[in-house]
């Protein structure tokens, strides 16, 4: 080692020596965004849900490569009746092929689900993240804010405004991230208030360091992980209640393919005909499943200590 | 005598207490630093000793402006930057640097050590231009003692006293000329103390830096220091050159933290007096008239509660006791023995 003879004071054994001693020194410099890519790419989780959310987008977008049936096409004469040739999920209570409704749905679900997290993850977080970060008057009404909107009801709330605008796609999903931001805007808040005070962020200002730059070197990536954890959960909740709302008839309505759709008319006669709540309600599972996967895979990546 | 490169003047930080939600009344305030004044000699060491909440954390947050003074005045070259901001204030900030206390907070845990130490290059970028820096980067971990291979590892990958010196060699990559060490070594095990000590005690040689060096603990602060303040309630209480403090304390407090500091040896141990302070240190909030250490002090009087011991040479005193000290009855005592 040739510190040594510049520093008599070396005489500590680097505690994870193996691992680093094989690095060559011209090795290139890498950041976080970098480390936590090359760590990614290899974990198995990441690769399958990413996988999976893939073809579920490329479905969304193109439900014709794998249904070739229309979700209008229905006869009543199959009404509820179990899976048949060509119709593997079998028919619901109008005699549609839950199939391809189900495969026609996902666009429409994924669409809800994805805009309404990414829409109430991103105002949230940039509002309850500035909140938390500057403090002061803009904190204080920024939190009663977001405190007036948790105090909207639901259903209450989706009945006034949807029948109100009319249940399009870009209403329902507006009126979620309306109700959807202040969760997160609080726990983006709470998350910054601690990065803020650690020694890190302080040594930064020493340094001479903007308010931009701490914000996106120092507390954003802090700061992150628990908002990608709770946006990925409240992504099935947003499609659940997508269907809900549909199902109190203010959300999306036929003809429109949705699985929130599908899964609310299926539970009246989930008795009898049991396959027309599984299919639908299983690919919103998977759905939800892979993304919150991805989150997490995520989150641990954005973490050296977890690799 | 070197001329002074930081000279503080009557430095007050209060941190005001207030009641309401909406609107907020101040109903009083914590007097964390109350009127502090001394200098900062180039190429010194000037160790400032107290007790937990006397101030000496806030003080090098006032100094760094990190926080912002009450009142009073930090003169740097004759330059008062306590009220300086933006472009001024980061000009500045390249000359005087802060060491924390605490490894494990002080470096963000999502940077690369190559990240964290290149950080005061990014920010003054006039200081090593942009191909030099990975050099920059890691000739500063070869001067403080680290491996220049460990650039592409994260802080929970080093040890405790690694760390800190991951934090010295940020603090010195803008090359600054003063030091402030907040505790730099209280958060360590005693091994790894000495080592970081001395590689501070090193890189002054090799920097001509000057260094204020906060700590409780007392031996440490004697070895480091060319001068020692004593603070205790927000306040200054005495200050001299470490042989004038250590060996001829003249204010009761030091000479009651002096009599603290273990000694090693059992026979003078048996000799010496060991002054045991009664009671709690007073609220800052709501700190004592006249001299603060009165509650406590075994001397205290009439006078004491009256009228505001200030911080200069008591008349009566002379030879090495003669030092600034902030006490009516200031005599000399030789508290720690081994003199």
């Amino acid at each position: 080692m040739p510190e040594l003879t510049k520093t008599p004071v070396e005489t500590e054994v680097p505690e994870t020596g193996a691992l680093a001693a094989a690095e060559p020194v011209r090795e290139k410099a890498r950041s976080l965004w970098q480390d936590a890519w090359r760590d990614l790419r290899r974990n198995p989780v990441f690769i399958i849900s990413g996988l999976l959310i893939t073809f579920l987008v490329v479905i969304a977008i193109w439900p014709g490569l794998i249904a070739s049936g229309d979700p209008g096409d229905c006869d009543l004469a199959h009404s509820l009746q179990g899976s048949a040739a060509g119709h593997p999920f079998g028919f619901d209570q109008q005699g549609c092929d839950v199939y391809t409704r189900t495969v026609f749905g996902a666009r429409a679900s994924i669409t809800v689900g994805v805009l309404a997290t990414l829409g109430s993850a991103v105002l949230g977080g940039v509002l309850g993240g500035l909140a938390g970060f500057f403090g002061g008057w803009w904190d204080t009404l920024l939190s009663r804010l977001a405190d007036v909107f948790f105090g909207i009801p639901i259903l209450l709330g989706g009945l006034v405004f949807l029948s109100l605008v009319g249940g399009s796609l870009w209403s329902v999903i507006t009126f979620i991230v309306l109700l959807g931001w202040p969760q997160v805007a609080r726990i983006a808040r709470g998350a910054v208030v601690t990065v803020k005070q650690q020694d890190y962020v302080q040594a930064a200002r020493a340094l001479g360091a903007g308010s931009t730059r701490m914000m996106l070197r120092h507390v954003l990536p802090n700061a992150v992980a628990p908002v990608i954890v709770v946006s990925t959960i409240a992504l099935g909740t947003y499609i659940s209640l997508e269907a809900t709302l549909s199902f109190l008839g203010v959300g999306l309505r036929p003809p429109t393919v949705s699985w929130g759709i599908d899964i609310s008319s299926a539970s009246s006669s989930f008795r009898n005909a049991p396959h027309m709540l599984l299919y639908p309600a299983g690919a919103l599972s998977i759905t939800v499943l892979a993304f919150i996967l991805l989150g997490d895979a995520v989150r641990d990546a954005l973490d050296p200590k977890l690799r | 005598m070197a001329e002074p490169i930081l000279e503080v003047r009557d430095l007050v930080k209060h941190f005001p207490l207030t009641q309401g939600v909406l609107l907020k009344k101040q109903i009083g305030a914590v007097k964390a630093v109350d009127g502090v004044s001394f200098d900062l000699l180039r190429g010194e060491t000037l160790g400032i000793v107290g007790e937990s909440g006397c101030g000496k954390s806030t003080l090098a947050k006032v100094l760094m402006n990190l926080e912002r003074a009450t009142s009073g005045q930090v003169l740097y070259k004759g330059e008062d930057i306590s009220r300086l901001s933006g472009r001024a204030l980061k000009a500045v900030r390249r000359n005087i640097q802060m060491v924390f206390q605490d490894p494990y907070t002080s470096l963000n845990p999502r940077m690369t050590v190559g990240d964290i130490i290149g950080e005061p290059f990014e920010i003054h970028p006039e200081v090593a231009p942009k191909g030099d820096r990975r050099r920059a980067v890691q000739d500063l971990l070869d001067v403080v003692g680290l491996n220049p291979e460990y650039i592409n590892r994260y802080p929970h990958q080093f040890s405790g006293g690694q760390r800190q010196r991951i934090g010295i060699a940020r603090g010195l990559a803008l090359r600054p000329e003063v030091i402030i060490a907040d505790e730099p070594v209280s958060a360590l095990d005693v091994s790894v103390q000495a080592q970081v000590v001395n590689l501070l005690e090193k890189l002054q040689d090799e920097f001509e830096l000057s260094y204020m060096f906060i700590a409780h603990d007392l031996s440490i602060v004697r070895h480091i220091s060319d001068r020692v303040g004593v603070m205790y309630l927000g306040k200054m209480v005495e200050i001299g050159t470490d042989t004038q403090i250590y060996d001829h304390p003249t204010h009761p407090y030091t000479q009651a933290l002096l009599s603290a500091v273990p000694v090693p040896d059992p026979e003078a141990r048996e000799g010496r007096e060991r002054i045991i302070l009664q009671g709690d240190v007073p609220s800052p909030a709501n700190p004592p008239s006249g001299c603060r250490f009165r509650t406590r002090c075994w001397k205290a009087q009439e006078k004491c509660a009256q009228e505001v011991p200030l911080l200069a040479v008591p008349q009566v005193l002379s030879g090495p006791a003669a030092h600034d000290s902030a006490c009516h009855f200031a005599e000399e005592k030789d508290v720690v023995g081994a003199a």
